[in-house]
């Protein structure tokens, strides 16, 4: 059940593709060169590999526990939160005046990666807690910052995001949570919020809840939703731990996957009413949401690409020790599957979509430090444009894709790929939720066809596609019959999707049912199109690393071959889907709803 | 407490593949690591600087990118770091290694006195074994080797004691400081880099010491002139025609380890249970 990170492809990403060496001359940055960089990226490895990976297994199997409203973590997982969070990784992304280390979201991204990979339900925990962070960075009063910023950004407690109701889940308009103001400036909050991941554990000695609920008098709908903070355990003013907060964990759910991270039923004002904080004004609470959104988004995107990993490592590793069969082409000898050309075909399926997906994460990364930090105000909104595409892409796309790669890692393994013992089993079952929490597929779908594409009149789109045809230039110099035909169906490609947000854009505003029944296969088709951008540019790269005679000769040869096999096998698949989008809508719509 | 932890860097042997087909070893992109054996005595040195404060100087002698691998032990907490690189080095033995190694220290000790010095045990590219002895012989320091813990050190009374691997068991040895250590292998766990540390190993000077800084005078001593050692042959040797096989039982109950093997030993040879059925008894 080892697992390694992928160093190797993921500085190739960070350099060639994510630019990881302009970065350093962003201002904030200038702490963050190569050294750091790369000191960081071999810790997180050995942390991820060594302390996090032997631990997945584990929580699969033993689960978190909920008695008498506590909840009791897998065995070993508090220890290494506790060591996470005193080598200070818990704070490598935040703000150095909290205590951070203001690292760039690219480099975080390669390390959030790792945790994830190594282990889904161990990363659950700090992901929130960021959350709950940006959250309090982005509203918090000077006095909420001073009083949790600290203690959040070093690990020391914890935090949660309280978004779900049982009535309210892709709709949060639903929200029903009550915060009744208490006359001192604080609020008492009632109700029950569900489905809330590390609501309850035995990590830290307090945990601080970002809640939405609705004040009495607030209008319905969208607009009447507040953001509050409620701690587990009321801090006072010095900073020390006071009273048990009015906050119960009622229960754990069962799971089909992520057994470690406890996801759980949190009531509210059970002793009459929890004492809470608002963040920010009153009635603002979702359009907050929406400004975070893009971060957990992405990080729940990395999801996908993360399982996708470590599926691909384990199905390697039985590819090549699993004897069965001979060479299809003749002889006696029983061989490995990996001969077999079916198996090599999976295999590379799962690595050429792994590549595209980190590519395409990575570059999206990137483009945060820009929209966050260059200092050109131009140069800000255009990367900020960008990322707000591409979010959905890399949310929606990678998680479906981290499924798809999943379950070819089952079927690599045949029969044993059904039995848990294996372990494949377990990432097949953990990568399910990635489509469904922090907005499901057909909410990226909403989002990308409603305020990505549909507001803009399709201009973002359009920029991007000029920006993947300019590639052409740099693609046509080059010679070999793999660069031809990624050149050849990367236009292609290329050409589908422009015809696919086109068609989105123009009748967006006339005919919404069809449009919105292709925007799940819009948002896969712009996913394969910008992987197989991406793994041109890295092919472009590679080929013009090895004229240059610069790296290593088998990883570039790979690369090359891996993006040729993405080119023929993935990104071929664009036409089809633009076709499903264009003219698919109706079809779906057709049926009466009565005749399911 | 001041502590030298000698380390090197070396190619790191387990990501050097053989090609499936062609049978040869491929070098290409092969990282650059800490000796793997050295990081077992950084790691004792910064527990005993944890114990009982003071300071640890990890010193190489090498090539300029050689500094990669002093950085790398800075992110576990080591102080100070000191590349000794000249091209007058280049083309050294074990003995011109360990002369040029004792001049940096003797060097080092000039301005903050050295009580304890670790290399570790060997090296995963050389597997000499002798720089370590080597240095302490010319430092004139007490020699401790296959050292697996440093039991007690004694600051006031300048004594130490330690376990050392022997064949047939574990010896008990004390002896006065200064004093070097080779450690073994697998005796502790490399701590994890903290971020602090990562960011300030990234931020530290690594000094640079050529030839005359290191206190280097007498060139026939150093390099290629100062290594006798000449290699006369290199050759692969024959593969044994036997071979042997691990068989991985399923649970530790005596019971089930001879069922195993009974099993495996029946299947191999189909024929074997007639055999002892026609035994005549
Ligand atoms: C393990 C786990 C951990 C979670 N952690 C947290 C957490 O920490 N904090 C938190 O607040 N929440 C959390 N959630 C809740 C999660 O975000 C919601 O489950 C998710 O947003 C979907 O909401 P729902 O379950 O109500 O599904 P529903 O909204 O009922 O969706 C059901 C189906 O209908 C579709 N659908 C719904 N509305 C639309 C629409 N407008 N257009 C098209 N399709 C639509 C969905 O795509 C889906 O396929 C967690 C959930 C799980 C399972
Ligand atoms: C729940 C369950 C119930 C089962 N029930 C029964 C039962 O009742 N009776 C029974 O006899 N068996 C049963 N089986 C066994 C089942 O039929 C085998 O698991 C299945 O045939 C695959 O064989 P395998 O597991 O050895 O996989 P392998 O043959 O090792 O296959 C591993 C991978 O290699 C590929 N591969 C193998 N050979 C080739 C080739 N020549 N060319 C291309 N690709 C190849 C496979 O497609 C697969 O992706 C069961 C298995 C399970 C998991």
């Amino acid at each position: 059940m080892s697992y390694r990170a992928p160093l190797q492809d993921m500085r190739f990403v960070m350099q060639e593709l994510a630019g990881l060496d302009r970065l350093a001359s962003l201002p904030g940055f200038g702490d963050t060169g190569g050294e750091v960089v790369d000191a960081v990226l071999d810790e997180a490895d050995r942390f991820a590999s060594d302390i996090l990976a032997p631990l997945n297994r584990i929580g699969d199997t033993e689960r978190a526990r909920w008695q008498d409203g506590v909840v009791t973590t897998p065995p070993g997982f508090r220890d290494a939160y506790l060591r996470f969070a005193e080598n200070g990784w818990n704070g490598i992304g935040c703000d150095p005046e909290y205590g951070g280390q203001g690292m760039p979201k690219l480099v975080t991204t390669a390390v959030y990666e790792m945790w994830k990979a190594a282990n889904l339900s161990f990363s659950l925990c700090p992901m929130l807690t960021s959350g709950a962070i940006e959250a309090l960075m982005l509203r918090g009063s000077d006095a909420q910052k001073q009083m949790y910023l600290h203690n959040m950004v070093s690990g020391k407690w914890t935090g949660t995001m309280n978004l779900t109701e049982s009535q309210a889940g892709s709709d949060l308009a639903a929200v029903r949570t009550r915060a009744v103001p208490a006359g001192d400036g604080s609020y008492r909050l009632t109700g029950q919020k569900i489905f809330i991941t590390y609501g309850e554990h035995d990590y830290t000695e307090n945990i601080i809840h970002l809640v939405l609920a609705r004040t009495p008098d607030a209008p319905e709908g969208v607009k009447g939703i507040s953001l509050f903070v409620a701690p587990k355990f009321l801090v006072r003013a010095d900073g020390s731990l006071g009273a048990r907060n009015d906050i119960r964990c009622l229960s754990i759910e069962h799971k089909l996957g992520i057994h470690g991270s406890p996801t759980c039923v949190l009531s509210y004002g059970e002793q009459g009413g929890a004492t809470a904080y608002l963040v920010g004004e009153e009635n603002r609470g979702l359009e907050y949401m929406f400004i975070m959104m893009n971060a957990a988004r992405f990080a729940v995107g990395l999801e996908g690409l993360a399982i996708a990993e470590r599926a691909y490592q384990k199905a390697v590793q039985y590819a090549r020790e699993r004897i069965q069969g001979t060479d299809i082409a003749g002889g006696k000898d029983k061989v490995a599957i990996v001969r077999h050309p079916d198996v090599r075909r999976m295999l590379m399926r799962m690595k050429a979509q792994t590549e595209a997906m980190r590519a395409v994460a990575y570059v999206v990364a990137s483009a945060q430090d820009a929209a966050s930090r260059h200092p050109d105000a131009g140069e800000r909104a255009r990367n900020q444009a960008f990322v707000d595409l591409m979010i959905p892409i890399v949310k929606g796309w990678s998680t479906e894709t981290g499924n798809e790669v999943a379950s070819l890692g089952v079927q690599v393994h045949g029969g044993m790929g059904f039995i848990e013992e294996t372990g494949t089993a377990q990432f097949f079952r953990d990568a399910r939720i990635t489509t469904i929490y922090e907005g499901t597929t057909a909410i990226q779908a909403n989002d990308l066809i409603g305020r990505k594409i549909g507001r803009d009149g399709g201009r973002a789109l359009a920029a991007l596609v000029q920006e993947m045809r300019a590639l052409d230039v740099d693609l046509a110099t080059l010679t070999g019959a793999d660069a031809q035909r990624m050149r050849a169906l990367l236009a292609r490609g290329v050409a589908a999707l422009e015809r696919g947000g086109r068609h989105v854009a123009e009748q967006y505003g006339k005919n919404i049912r069809a449009v919105a029944a292709g925007s799940v296969p819009l948002l896969q088709l712009m996913g394969v199109v910008c992987g197989g951008w991406q793994m041109a540019r890295a092919l472009l790269a590679a080929q013009r690393r090895l004229a240059a005679d610069g790296g290593d000769r088998g990883f570039l040869h790979a690369k090359i071959a891996t993006a040729r096999f993405y080119a023929d096998h993935v990104l071929v698949g664009a036409e089809a889907l633009a076709e499903t989008v264009i003219d698919g809508g109706d079809a779906v719509l057709a049926m009466d709803e009565a005749a399911f | 407490m001041h502590i030298v932890v000698c380390i090197k860097q070396v190619p790191d042997s387990a990501q050097i593949r053989v090609h499936p087909v062609t049978n040869t070893i491929m070098r290409q992109g092969v990282p650059a690591i800490v000796n793997p054996y050295d990081l077992f005595a950084l790691e004792e040195a910064l527990r005993l600087k944890d114990r009982h404060g003071g300071r640890v100087t990890v010193l190489t002698m090498g090539p300029p990118q050689a500094e990669d691998a002093l950085r790398k032990c800075l992110t576990f907490g080591a102080d100070e770091a000191i590349l000794v690189t000249d091209r007058a080095f280049a083309g050294a033995d074990t003995l011109a290694t360990s002369y040029a190694l004792a001049a940096a220290i003797r060097n080092i000790d000039r301005d903050a006195a050295v009580d304890l010095v670790f290399t570790g045990k060997q090296t995963i590219d050389g597997d000499t074994a002798q720089v370590g002895p080597g240095i302490a012989k010319r430092l004139d320091l007490q020699l401790l080797t296959y050292v697996s813990r440093v039991e007690q050190v004694d600051i006031a009374q300048r004594r130490l004691r330690v376990q050392r691997r022997a064949e047939g068991g574990v010896q008990v040895l004390e002896t006065r400081l200064p004093c070097l250590i080779t450690m073994l292998e697998g005796t502790n766990e490399m701590r994890f880099a903290s971020m602090d540390n990562m960011f300030r190993a990234a931020r530290c000077a690594v000094r640079i010491w050529d030839r005359e800084a290191a206190g280097i005078s007498d060139v026939s001593k150093i390099g290629l002139k100062g290594s006798p050692t000449v290699v006369s042959k290199v050759f692969a040797p024959q593969a044994r025609a036997r071979r042997a096989e691990l068989i991985e039982a399923e649970g530790d109950a005596p019971r089930d380890l001879a069922l195993t093997l009974i099993n495996k030993l029946f299947t191999r040879n189909p024929k074997l249970r007639d055999a002892i059925v026609a035994q005549p008894s």
